[in-house]
């Protein structure tokens, strides 16, 4: 398929390309000026990643692979990267506020988050091995460095190190994967692996004991950026420790970027195998959920009770690939976009916890928000309420989607658990709406200035409640996205 | 339409005064629920003569459910029976929502009171005009319902939330019975249609059903279930425990539920199902055994009690004693009769007693009055007029219902005639006695209140007496104008009760001795002269008899320890169950394992998963190579077999 045009058949990847020459161009903006350079960078940086998701969207998705069969468009990859870089530029413009007050507000943040978004878009195009490293490491060194922005201050450089660290071994685990599977089956790209495994004589679609390891080790790789259990523990500490912007954008678009790439290497090359690997998923998603669930409760901060929930809904979200099916794939799409809303949101009101002039971040300061300042209490009423999976959010329908392929697939225990850990899940994203609602006000917080932030929340809450009123061009697309995907 | 008027008008007012009796204040509330009543009243005037002797026929309104063969429709069936019965409610029931207005008048609660009257109307309504059995059963709750909010409309008094929940549980008991009735009908009859159901009783008359493995003659369980209901409902001997406890309840709400209207429902019941009971003799005997033991059993409490409303309410569950026996004995008619006269008198009974107590400052306590009838000359003269028709002074309306009861009961075949006679008789004594008792110890001999009581001492405003005086021209005239009633040839109900040929009683007790003629008079006699004696004239007498006949006093006084009796043998065990279950089951089991267990589970969970976050690198690092040899392992060794 490649050999008639061999050479330099970039269309599809125009929205990268764009990306890095833009990346590139702001680089030498910001180093030209002097006092104003994140002010300039940042709305730039933003609108770069817009109009990267805008060729995006209108770019053709039905081209052959390019670069060799190396990197693959299509309506899967197109889906997830505009849910990418609209969430990664939304995360931009959450930070601006914070890092002013903070005076962090240095060009290189957004160009960070410009460049790994930019990591995160070819993984999810990713179609061999190759690339899959490549974009990950693309996407993960920027991540590390955001972690550690706050340098000056021992949680933000620990939870850098941490993620460095931890991360510098999943890394060294995938490889080690990669080259298993390599080493067994001779190839590393994803076409050529998938039509082998399809291909086995009789029918019998046997993978070698060799590359079964290294499949196992790819998969733990994954789960760390997924934030799985067993390979979650970085996340509470890392996101407590980083700066709240980073978190958000930590708990946003890499998550996805994250899930898509798994849901491209396990359905495509891996396929034809998905009874060898189901058991893995099945076992990550039931320990996340479990683990999301628990250890939330009796978080006092408020960004490392996100962090779990975060856990706990990844697991969500593998139920549907642990269905394996096109419906399971849709299910997945479905829930991260929604998942992707309702996170951006609620970092939105995190950033707005400021008391004189002070982020604070602990669950109690919320106490009697409704009485002090009812909008903002709506919207994280919204928020936690769509998170718990309350219908008619759009928190519901996203598990909803997960669960019911899974029951279709035969997995009912698994949609049973499911249900059961989002109970104690409800737990306690319940008690911040009794926090805000029932209890004796906190002081209360500063009047937000900042109109970008309240436009952020405002948006976001009505696209969470609004979801099930006009669920059709999501639906649709993630369809799509979803066929794109199965062979 | 009319009786669509007639029936819903009460409705609208219910619902008008209950929902936005804020918006329209007290006296717009007054104003609408009086009106809608009087609408109401003034139809079943038309409504009366229109039915009496014209042929039974329908108002359907609307399909209510249709399933399979199980079809029920809202329909309102007119007939001299129903006729009687609207008559009977919505003028009483306008008369006392008027009266209301003056009792209630300190009350800061108007609207909800009248809004609960009219609604209590409105099912009352629905209840005789009802087509079918679920219909009835939709108004015999509905009734239910608003008397239990009326007892305890003064909910801050714990005593009348007790007297209110005692009321609805009692009635359960009763509905049990009613309900295991209609599923014997539509086992029996296929349908729920009183058409249906009467048209096939004589096809049925040898039916049989099994019940516990036993055969039963089928009419004779339906009957009996049915008269269960209404035992519950017309608080006969064994269900009628809440009665008197209901007099805590606002004194309109006792003269027009528990005297003239609600409590009859049973008596009205067992009349509309006369075609049913003509086949089933041994259910009347049962009607007529339990009646009679009624009248008597509650007339010997009401020679003891002391409080005023107490006295009547007895009063009430005798006189329902004596409807019962006369349906039993055959004369539905008579027992209707006596219902439609008694509505009268007994309403204007309590309506004089409530009077009695407004002017007594809300005192209830008869040996705490006496010598009153000065002060409160028209309320005494009701009083008198109310007693008089009570005890059967000639032509009034009592004189000619019980007359026509107890003639009934000497001239009838059933098993326990003479029975219901003899203790008819006695009853009728002791009624005079404790009504002459009531009479003299309220109104005459010496005042017993105290100073500050007796300065306060006035009649009631015109709004109260004018109602007093139609129901006293009622009390008086009501037996005249009813007398069709129990005429030989039955042509007033025209088929509304059937009586089997058979049965000859309504021709036969206009044929007997004098002697059984002039009995009831004597026994009023009797009992006056006695009570005058008594109370007037040797006022040592009472305590001298009370204490002579120590035990039996005793006994009756204590209501022949009824209550304690249920106390012991159902309440206590009942909340020993529930107490053993509550602490024992579900506080020390379903709680603990359930969701106190799970809780605390989810909490230990909670706890030692979030230790497991050390902060530590290397842990987190361990934990990752743990996870990965983890999935390794599980595939060398279990994963592919």
């Amino acid at each position: 398929m490649t050999e008639a045009l061999p050479a330099f058949d970039i269309v599809p990847a125009l929205p990268e390309v764009f990306l890095l020459l833009a990346g590139m161009a702001l680089l030498v903006v910001g180093a030209m000026r002097d006092k104003d350079a994140s002010r300039v960078v940042t709305p730039l940086a933003a609108l770069a990643l817009l109009v990267a998701a805008l060729f995006v969207i209108g770019a053709d998705k039905t081209a052959d692979p390019i670069f060799s069969g190396h990197f693959v468009f299509d309506s899967f990859a197109a889906f997830l990267k505009v849910v990418i870089l609209a969430g990664s530029a939304v995360s931009i413009v959450l930070a601006q506020g914070y890092l002013e007050d903070q005076e962090l507000d240095r060009f290189e943040f957004p160009l960070l988050i410009l460049f790994s978004s930019l990591g995160m878009c070819m993984m999810v195009s990713a179609n061999s091995f190759l690339a899959l490293y490549m974009a990950l490491e693309l996407q993960s060194l920027p991540l590390y460095v955001l972690a550690a922005f706050n340098r000056d201050q021992l949680r933000s450089t620990e939870a850098g190190l941490k993620y460095f660290v931890l991360g510098a071994l999943a890394s060294g685990m995938l490889l080690y994967g990669c080259s298993l599977v390599y080493g067994f089956t001779g190839t590393i790209l994803f076409d050529d692996l998938g039509a082998m495994l399809l291909g086995t004589e009789n029918g019998t679609l046997e993978l070698g004991i060799g590359a079964l390891v290294g499949l196992v080790f790819i998969a733990a790789g994954l789960a760390f950026k997924l934030s799985a259990v067993p390979f979650h523990m970085w996340a509470p500490d890392v996101y407590e420790g980083a700066p709240t912007p980073v978190t958000a954008f930590f708990a946003a678009a890499p998550k996805v970027a994250a899930v898509g790439l798994t849901l491209r290497v396990l359905m495509q090359p891996f396929g034809p195998v998905a009874g060898e690997w189901q058991q893995i998923i099945v076992f990550i998603a039931i320990a996340s959920m479990l683990l999301g669930a628990f250890a939330a409760i009796r978080q006092t901060n408020i960004k490392r009770l996100l962090a779990y929930s975060g856990i706990g809904h990844i697991g969500f979200a593998l139920v549907g690939l642990a269905a394996g099916t096109e419906r399971g794939i849709y299910g997945v799409l479905i829930y991260m976009t929604i998942y992707l809303v309702m996170t951006l949101g609620t970092f939105t009101v995190v950033l707005m916890m400021r008391r004189q002039g002070r982020y604070i971040e602990t669950i109690d300061d919320l106490a009697g928000l409704s009485s002090t300042r009812p909008l903002m209490a709506a919207a994280m009423a919204i928020f936690m309420f769509s998170l718990a999976g309350i219908p008619p959010l759009a928190g519901f329908f996203g598990k909803l989607y997960v669960f019911m392929a899974a029951v279709e697939a035969g997995l009912t225990p698994l949609a049973v658990l499911g249900v059961l850990a989002s109970v104690v899940g409800a737990y306690y994203y319940l008690r911040i709406v009794k926090l805000m609602y029932f209890d004796e006000p906190a002081e209360a917080f500063d009047r937000q200035g900042r109109l970008e932030l309240q436009a952020i929340c405002a948006v976001s809450a009505v696209l969470v409640l609004g979801f099930i009123l006009i669920p059709g061009p999501l639906l649709a697309t993630a369809q799509a996205a979803a066929a794109a995907l199965m062979p | 339409m009319l009786y669509v008027i007639l029936v819903f008008a009460p409705l609208v007012g219910a619902i008008v005064a209950g929902l936005f009796g804020r918006q329209i204040g007290d006296r717009g509330a007054q104003i609408v629920t009086c009106g809608l009543m009087g609408l109401s009243a003034l139809f079943s005037v038309i409504a009366i003569f229109s039915t009496v002797g014209a042929e039974p026929f329908r108002v359907p309104l609307f399909t209510w459910m249709n399933v399979a063969t199980f079809e029920v429709d809202w329909a309102l069936r007119i007939d001299a029976l129903s006729g009687v019965m609207m008559f009977v409610v919505s003028f009483i029931s306008f008369f006392i929502h008027v009266y209301s207005v003056g009792y209630m008048s300190h009350d800061k609660s108007i609207p909800r009171f009248m809004s609960y009257l009219s609604l209590f109307t409105f099912a009352m309504l629905m209840l005789v005009t009802s087509d079918n059995l679920i219909q009835l059963f939709f108004g015999w709750e509905g009734v239910g319902v608003a008397s239990y909010l009326l007892i305890g409309f003064w909910y801050t008094k714990p005593s009348a939330c007790a007297a209110a929940i005692k009321a609805f549980l009692v009635n359960r008991v009763g509905d049990v019975g009613l309900m295991l009735g209609i599923a014997v009908c539509y086992l029996l009859f296929d349908s729920v249609q009183y058409d249906v159901i009467f048209a096939g009783a004589a096809a049925m008359a040898d039916a049989t059903v099994v019940v516990f493995g036993g055969e039963f003659h089928a009419l004779t369980v339906v009957g009996i279930l049915l008269f269960i209901g209404a035992m519950g409902k017309s608080a006969q001997l064994g269900l009628h425990t809440w009665l008197p406890d209901a007099m805590e309840g606002p004194t309109p709400v006792s003269a027009l539920i528990h005297a003239a209207t609600m409590v009859t429902a049973g008596v009205f019941l067992v009349a509309r199902f006369s075609p049913v009971y003509e086949y089933a003799p041994v259910a009347l005997a049962m009607v007529a055994f339990i009646g009679a033991s009624t009248a008597i059993f509650a007339a010997t409490i009401g020679l003891t009690q002391f409080d005023i409303k107490r006295v009547i309410a007895y009063s009430t569950c005798s006189q329902l004693g004596y409807m019962f026996f006369a349906c039993g004995v055959g004369a539905y008619s008579a027992g209707i009769f006596h219902l439609y006269t008694h509505a009268f008198f007994k309403a204007l009974l309590f309506l004089g007693a409530g009077s009695v107590i407004h002017a007594m400052s809300d005192e209830q306590d008869m040996r705490k009055m006496g010598g009153i009838w000065r002060k409160i000359p028209v309320t005494y003269a009701m009083m008198w007029i109310g007693t008089l028709a009570l005890v059967g002074f000639p032509f009034t309306a009592g004189f000619y219902s019980k007359d026509a009861i107890l003639e009934a009961a000497w001239a009838s075949t059933n098993s326990f005639h003479l029975y219901a006679f003899w203790l008819g008789i006695t009853a009728a004594v002791l009624t005079a006695f404790y009504s002459g008792r009531l009479i003299f110890m309220t109104f005459h001999g010496p005042c017993r209140a105290d100073e500050h009581v007796q300065s306060h001492i006035h009649e009631s405003p015109k709004v109260m007496t004018i109602p007093l005086g139609v129901l006293a021209a009622g009390a008086l005239l009501a037996g005249f104008f009813g007398y069709g009633m129990i005429a030989e040839d039955g042509s007033w109900w025209a088929g509304a009760i059937f009586s089997h040929p058979d049965n000859t009683v309504l021709h036969d007790l206009h044929y007997v001795p004098l002697w059984v003629k002039l009995s009831p008079i004597v026994a009023m006699a009797v009992g006056l002269g006695l009570s005058y004696l008594f109370y007037m004239r040797m006022t040592e007498m009472p305590g001298r008899v009370a204490s002579a006949l120590k035990p039996l006093h005793t006994f009756f006084y204590n209501k022949w320890y009824f209550d304690e009796l249920y106390d012991r043998i159902f309440v206590r065990p009942a909340k020993a169950l529930g107490l053993g279950l509550w602490r024992g089951g579900d506080q020390a089991i379903i709680d603990r394992f359930g969701p106190d267990g799970v809780a605390a589970a989810a909490l230990a969970t909670a706890r030692r998963a979030s230790r497991l976050q050390t902060g530590f690198v290397y842990h987190y690092a361990f934990a990752m190579l743990i996870g990965v040899a983890f999935l390794v392992s599980w595939y060398m060794m279990v994963g592919r077999g």
